[in-house]
């Protein structure tokens, strides 16, 4: 996702806005979907939803420091999730993750530069059967290789 | 309430039904730690000390959270109890520091305390290694994480009791802390430093910056607004070096803001104090003893004859004092021309509730709050002039009381409200009358106490005529179904109060307001009745309290009109002196246009600052700059004292005894916590040596308690109050003997005049309205770090640094259209002067409505604003003014 201009922030925002009522229960759903249109939590757009729910801001942020689906800046176009659930880790997930970052220059938690990529470590995809597993955006590749990394990642190779 | 009984280790125990085993415990005297649970708090049970083992019950239990319940058998002290909460303290200790011998909450920290219960004596688990910076952006105190326990009191502090909801806890696991929205430090977020989140922090974590230990304490009454917070001044070595709140009242419970809290000692000790009498000699101020000063003073005025004299007493001062000089002014200057601010705030409250109800005051108490299922806040920006009354409501909305907040500006409030009308400033009239109008056709108001308490009725339906939906939408600029929505939630949540301040009096129908409101509280039956009512928001600590004693023209102490013989005659015996004609004096709105011409030549001014105060001040003090003789009777050499002929050197109120009535009613003590600082001396004294030197006999008294001794004999309403009783705590008048206990609440039984009384209206703009010269409407309010004309508040350090200027709030859509960033200096220019402030962009302003404070004499905002006077009240057009705002340097 790119940054989006102040006024296309506050469009996406009025529209997630318009279908739900201002019920604190509300909170999460919305969060989920700001950070669906806008790709993280911008401050701005967490004091909108803080007004339209008539909560404090500090409890908005508390919430959404809490889950570890927030993010808080923007985040690469797209999203590389990696498993290091326990069938993963013995069948080599080590190794892909060190591919990964070679390739992207990035660590876990980090977006590349360009807010082309960002990376993340899961704890489990519940697909162990195909260990190890890598999920970019949707798409799930089962039985990685550092080879299959190359391949998939290959092609925007990194500095 | 019923009781019932429980055994706790063994010992019959009787508890409140519905307290917890916790309260059931502490009311019995029987200590179970805890690090969690606050009275002031809902049950939270996070520190997991307070488990206790429950006969019948499987696993520990949290002592906090669980009901207490007939016959129940408690254990505290179990091994399986002890092990739970030793190891507790051990992970809490394994993440804290152990420096306690040098940290600045020894022997008041609460982990210190439970871990000397448990008996540890050395750290089982390997310290951990986190490390917060500290923040020590705020001026008062400071956040230190690593000593912090995440117990959450002071963020369930943040949300529960004062509704500010600063700080929550944020992150997860081993990474949680309390942080402000977007984890910056505190002066950049919306905390407003009211320091109940320090009160009850168990550990070092949130300290005040000054952390000595009193070695006395003397409870007192805040001198700030009208809401008369109990606290109490910590006194070491003749200097007041703490604040806290009492919790032992039906006042404040504990609660202060952030100026009673930490801004109520630094001005008392100020080096600016004024210390000696000031008598002008050639020009200049020259420093002369007490007996010179007041021999000149008793001379000078002596010099007069009474139509050529004006008092103006003070709302800052005691009931005595306020006492003494309107005695001095009547029985020795022989004139009626006492007045003090209360005629620039709730004039229109005395008018127009004396009107209808028949006496003008809060008809109910603070501790009402709670009761109401509606709150109907108009022209009041609570949390910030009435910061515990604030705290007060919004914990009243969390509770599930509904909130109408009516208000052109986006106040704090509005963030809790159930509906907002965002009337147009001036607009009230057409607003209430409105929602009467659609109470009426809806039929939703109460018509048995209509039949049976109030008469009128008829007039005021037909009046209603004029305000159909059309109408009061095109002048209030408040959508129809929003003015509906406001008048049947108002109607149909019973019982239903009113709160209103200077939103609603500072106009030229002022006093229509008020009229207004009463119309309203009495169509729906909300007077007399716990939760209801009318309740205007007294500004200033004393203001109810100088209006009671009769530092008005008008009236005698109680209310007791000059215009009758028989009150004449009864003070007359009572002070043993004539006494003026029964014709009312001048109202200080007219002493200043009466001392620009001529007619007044002298004046006494005691603690007031008009200069700052007075709309189109640029009069008020050319006024004061013509007269023969000016006395100025204050703490500070204030912007008007500076002015005077003769300076007498006044005490704050720490420094002397006397009481002050709050905005409920409520008559409290204040007492002396220090000498004198410097040659200065109690009002009340200063005021008894001129009473004697000009040969009147009424001024021989000992001290304050025998003042009130002789206010209580002449004022019916106080008849029953004296110092003695006052120890016991504050008491609510009308209290007219010595056995009745005070009055809560107003109109109980019958309206103080009788019959309630509705009065038809119809809808009169302000005065001034933008034109095409000057085309935004100045409205004027307060900052909540500021008091007034700021003599007191400016002196605390710390409150500058949170707001050290004036700023001209206006909206980000006027401003791009002028030109003016936020933080431009500009000038605000009206028909009566200019004014140069910084802007600030702000949405709380609407469109086409720039906001100011009148806190700053270097920007005197009421050089700006607008003299009209209400006709009846005689209170000036403060909140509605032309002007056009200019970017400094460019001419528009």
């Amino acid at each position: 996702m790119i940054i989006l201009a102040e006024t296309e922030v506050k469009d996406k925002l009025d529209e997630i806005l318009s279908h739900h009522s201002a019920n604190r229960d509300e909170l999460i759903p919305i969060l989920q979907e700001v950070q669906e249109a806008l790709g993280y939590l911008p401050q701005e757009a967490m004091q909108k939803v803080a007004r339209f729910l008539h909560l404090p801001e500090s409890a908005v942020f508390g919430v959404s420091t809490f889950y570890a689906q927030f993010k808080f800046f923007p985040t690469g176009k797209k999203k590389v999730r990696l498993c290091r659930g326990t069938a993963c880790h013995v069948r080599g997930a080590p190794h892909i993750l060190e591919e990964v970052e070679k390739r992207l220059g990035i660590k876990p938690g980090e977006t590349t530069d360009d807010l082309e990529y960002s990376l993340e470590t899961i704890a489990c995809f519940g697909s162990c059967a195909l260990a190890p597993v890598m999920v970019v955006d949707d798409n799930v590749y089962g039985r990685m290789t550092p080879k299959k990394v190359a391949q998939i990642l290959g092609d925007k190779k990194r500095d | 309430m019923s009781e019932i009984r429980l055994i706790i280790n063994g010992i019959k125990v009787k508890a409140n039904r519905g307290a917890t085993v916790l309260e059931a415990a502490q009311a019995a005297g029987i200590y179970i730690p805890t690090l969690c649970a606050d009275p002031d708090l809902e049950p939270y049970g996070s520190c997991r000390l307070c488990v206790v083992e429950i006969e019948g019950m499987r696993g520990l239990p949290t002592a906090c959270t669980t009901p207490a319940t007939d016959n129940m058998v408690v254990h505290t002290e179990t091994p399986a109890v002890n092990e739970v909460r030793r190891t507790v303290i051990d992970l809490l200790i394994a993440d804290h520091p152990m420096d306690c011998l040098t940290c600045r909450k020894n022997q008041q920290c609460e982990l210190q305390k439970v871990a000397a219960y448990l008996g540890i004596t050395e750290r089982r688990f390997p310290r951990t290694n986190r490390s917060f910076p500290v923040d020590t952006t705020n001026p008062f105190f400071d956040l230190d994480r690593n000593y912090c326990i995440l117990c959450a009191k002071c963020v369930r502090t943040c949300h529960e009791v004062t509704g500010v909801g600063a700080i929550d806890l944020a992150y997860r696991g081993y990474t949680a802390k309390v942080a402000t929205f977007g984890d910056k430090p505190f002066m950049e977020s919306i905390c407003k430093s009211c320091g109940e989140c320090v009160v009850r922090c168990p550990v070092a974590a949130l300290v005040p910056k000054e952390t000595r230990q009193p070695t006395r304490e003397v409870l007192t009454t805040c001198p700030y607004c009208g809401v008369g917070c109990q606290m109490y001044l910590g006194i070491r070595d003749g200097e007041i070096i703490s604040v806290r709140g009492d919790r032992d009242n039906q006042v404040n419970m504990g609660r202060l803001c952030v100026k009673g809290r930490f801004g109520a000692t630094e001005f008392i000790h100020h080096p600016e104090r004024l210390s000696s009498p000031l008598v002008r000699r050639n020009g200049e101020f020259a420093e002369v003893s007490w007996e010179e000063a007041l021999d000149e003073v008793a001379a000078r005025l002596r010099r007069y004859q009474p139509e050529e004299i004006a008092i103006l007493s003070s709302a800052k001062c005691t009931n005595e004092e306020n006492y003494l000089l309107q005695k001095l002014g009547r029985a020795v200057l022989g004139t009626h021309n006492i007045d003090h601010c209360a005629r620039l705030c709730h004039s229109p409250s005395v008018a127009g509730l004396a009107t209808t109800f028949g006496s003008g005051a809060m008809t109910n108490s603070i501790g009402d709050i709670k009761d109401a299922a509606c709150i109907f806040a108009i022209g009041t920006n609570t949390t910030e002039a009435h910061p515990v009354i604030g705290f007060e409501m919004k914990k009243a909305v969390r509770r599930g009381t509904k909130l109408i907040v009516a208000n052109p500006r986006e106040i704090e409030l509005v963030r809790h409200a159930d509906i907002w009308l965002r009337q147009r400033p001036g607009s009230d009239v057409a607003l209430l009358m409105g929602m009467c109008r659609v109470i009426v056709d809806e039929g939703l108001f109460d018509a048995a106490f209509i039949a049976e308490r109030c008469e009128n009725f008829d007039a005021l339906k037909s009046s209603l005529q004029a305000f159909d939906l059309d109408f009061v939408s095109r002048i209030t600029g408040v959508p129809q179904e929003q003015i509906v929505a406001a008048a049947r939630l108002y109607a149909t949540s019973r019982p239903a109060a009113i709160f209103y301040a200077m939103g609603i009096t500072q106009h030229s129908h002022g006093t229509d307001n008020v009229i207004a409101t009463a119309n309203l509280a009495m169509l729906t039956g909300n007077v007399g009745k716990p939760g209801s009512g009318i309740n205007p928001l007294r500004g200033q600590n004393n203001v109810q309290g100088a209006c009671d004693m009769g530092a008005l023209p008008n009236v005698y102490p109680g209310y007791q009109a000059v215009t009758s013989e028989a009150v004449k005659e009864k003070f007359e015996a009572g002070w043993g002196c004539s006494l003026p004609p029964t014709k009312p004096g001048l109202a200080v709105t007219d002493v200043f246009e009466a001392a620009y011409n001529g007619q007044i030549k002298a004046m006494y001014i005691m603690g007031e600052n008009p200069i700052l105060s007075e709309p189109q001040a640029k009069h008020a003090e050319e006024a004061l700059r013509r007269l023969e003789f000016l006395v100025v009777q204050d703490i500070f050499l204030s912007e008007t004292a500076r002015l005077a002929h003769i300076v007498l050197p006044g005490v704050t109120f720490a420094e002397k005894d006397g009481t002050f009535t709050n905005t409920e009613r409520r008559v409290q003590r204040v007492r002396r916590a220090i000498a004198p600082i410097g040659n200065a001396k109690p009002d009340w004294w200063i005021i008894c040596q001129i009473g004697k030197k000009m040969g009147s006999q009424g001024f021989n008294f000992a001290g304050p308690s025998q003042i009130m001794d002789e206010i209580a004999r002449l004022t019916p309403s106080y008849g029953g109050i004296s110092y003695r009783r006052l120890e016991k705590g504050g008491l609510q008048w009308p209290c007219p003997t010595k056995e009745h206990p005070g009055t809560p609440i107003l109109h109980t039984q019958a309206f103080t005049r009788g019959k309630g009384q509705f009065m038809p209206l119809e809808f009169k703009p302000s005065m001034e309205l933008p034109d095409d010269e000057y085309p935004l409407l100045l409205t004027t309010g307060r900052s909540l770090f500021h008091f007034h004309t700021g003599t007191m508040s400016r002196k605390v350090k710390g409150l500058n640094v949170f707001r050290g200027e004036e700023l001209v709030e206006i909206n980000p859509q006027d401003a791009e259209a002028l030109g003016i960033a936020d933080g431009d200096t500009v000038k605000v220019v009206s028909r009566r002067g200019e004014v140069t402030a910084k802007a600030r962009l702000t949405q709380a302003s609407p469109v086409g409505v720039v906001f100011m404070t009148f806190h700053f004499a270097e920007s005197p905002t009421n050089q700006l604003t607008n003299p009209a006077l209400d006709p009846v009240a005689r209170i000036p057009e403060l909140k509605v003014c032309a002007v056009r705002v200019e970017k400094n340097g460019s001419s528009g």
